[in-house]
């Protein structure tokens, strides 16, 4: 078979199967993106703002998380955790149930994500300008009121860098979901090349998908940056 | 020190240390012994792995970076090009297009088949060894481009002034203070190139997290194995930064 052949999108070509694993990944990396970023906010206010215990927690949780390899914390999570729901599930009497690779990964990602988020949120945080915060405080704001009218727009302009590098290790982690089995791009086009023996044209194709998202994303990250830093002096 | 031990402190560390005592009385840890030894070359090989391709990628990545800042248009675009590529897709599937797509290529030229170079190209290490760099290189090579540029520009002039050639003027001026101003990122791009390693288990090459999973699957132990593995990459990671800390302190530096 000729390599357009090989790549073509509906069966006997391969090119399908690796469009549904580029969904795959996509799908995953925004979940797990989106999680970190849910924990990586409760993370860098409990940091900044909570007491003495739950710092020390959070501290071990980012230093624990970011010192381990991401493979390793992968194949830990993706089998413990699943694992470990079921066994919580009989503790409470309820029947086991079959986690599904989606969620499975969704939740490693995010939990991956999370650590590294809440160290850059942190940081973002502390750019700000107390001054703004505590002039949020003065006009009686609640800290709900406070956290979105004042401090995640103020730092969004400090963590977008962090936040867009984040999200670029995102979509590339998922490809380790391929270890543990998650049919996502890698682990589709290795069986593409399994099948067919033209290892090098699958995975050549599968860098270019992956690079086409880094590139896109660069290209929205842009335009996000441009939009968030309005009104900011320019620096560069 | 003294702030340290306040008492939530004690509280927490009285807690982790049942924890420890629970993990190691109620799992099982009699395979220790019996793994010792491959778990230690397990440590030699990942060590290994790191060290050269650390060394490897940065030797590749200061001309990466010193062409994309001096060089003429078209040979820094081809090296922009290759750091975004490189950065740009995941390592795993670098590896395993190199294993799988270069190696399975290799075979088909005779002339390979009988070079010298043939019983190594056989093995795996070596396409792991060239992974690793070449990801190394990509993403230290942006680092080192930022630190060549970043180098103030009165010192380059003054290097001339003083008539240097312009190898003189790299070797002693422009390389060191890049270099300088590239150390302390340089920390956490090897600690990522150490959480990079175990993918070489992928290939076959037998490291730490391949000895590993040897272990799970000859004892069907599951969980027990992991953590230990979690364990020593923690102290690999916290001695790596510790001694970063410690050559990034011994360079002077004007305080702030």
């Amino acid at each position: 078979m000729t390599a357009l052949e090989l790549l073509a999108l509906s069966p006997p070509g391969w090119g399908g199967l690796l469009l549904k694993g580029l969904a795959m990944s996509l799908t995953v990396a925004f979940g797990g993106y989106f999680l970190g970023l849910l924990i990586g906010i409760g993370g860098s206010f409990g940091k900044l703002y909570g007491g003495p215990v739950m710092r020390d927690l959070l501290d071990v949780y980012t230093t624990v998380i970011r010192a381990i390899p991401e493979l390793v914390l992968i194949v830990l999570l993706f089998y413990a955790g699943s694992d470990l729901v079921n066994r919580l599930l009989l503790l409470f009497g309820s029947r086991p149930i079959d986690i599904n690779g989606l969620v499975a990964g969704i939740a490693v990602i995010g939990i991956v994500q999370g650590a590294y988020s809440t160290e850059v949120l942190r940081g973002a945080i502390k750019a700000i300008n107390p001054g703004q915060i505590e002039a949020g405080r003065a006009y009686g704001m609640g800290p709900g009121l406070l956290l979105r009218r004042i401090i995640l727009p103020a730092m969004l302009p400090h963590a977008i860098p962090g936040l867009s590098n984040l999200w670029l290790i995102a979509t590339k982690d998922t490809a380790l979901l391929a270890v543990v089995g998650f049919m996502e791009l890698t682990l589709a086009t290795r069986q593409a090349g399994g099948a067919t023996k033209a290892y090098f044209l699958f995975f050549s194709t599968a860098g270019f998908l992956y690079l086409t998202v880094t590139l896109l994303s660069n290209v929205g990250i842009r335009m996000i940056e441009r939009r968030a830093c309005r009104g900011m002096p320019d620096v560069g | 020190m003294k702030s340290f031990f306040t008492p939530h402190r004690i509280i927490l560390l009285a807690i982790a240390g049942a924890l420890v005592a629970i993990i190691a009385t109620t799992m099982r840890w009699d395979w220790l012994p019996n793994y010792y030894g491959d778990l230690l070359a397990g440590v030699w090989i990942t060590l290994v792995m790191l060290v050269s391709t650390c060394i490897l990628g940065m030797l590749l990545a200061v001309p990466l970076g010193l062409i994309q800042v001096t060089g003429p248009k078209l040979p820094a675009l081809l090296c922009k090009g290759f750091c975004t590529i490189i950065r740009g897709t995941p390592l795993l599937l670098q590896l395993w297009l190199i294993y799988y797509g270069v190696g399975s290529l290799f075979p088909q030229v005779p002339e390979i088949r009988n070079s010298m170079l043939w019983p190594y190209l056989r093995e795996a290490w070596p396409y792991g060894v060239l992974a690793l760099t070449v990801s190394f290189a990509g993403y230290e090579g942006e680092v080192m481009r930022g630190a060549f540029a970043g180098v103030p520009h009165g010192e380059l002039e003054a290097a001339r002034a003083y008539g240097m050639g312009r190898f003189t003027m790299v070797r002693r001026i422009w390389l060191p203070r890049a270099l300088h101003r590239a150390l302390p990122t340089l920390t956490g791009e090897v600690v990522l190139q150490l959480k990079s390693t175990p993918l070489l288990a992928t290939i076959t090459v037998v490291d730490l997290y391949a000895v590993v999973s040897k272990i799970r699957q000859e004892t069907y132990i599951v969980y027990e194995p992991m953590l230990l593995l979690a364990l020593i990459y923690l102290c690999l990671t916290g001695i790596l930064v510790v001694t970063f800390r410690y050559f990034e302190n011994k360079i002077p530096t004007r305080d702030v």
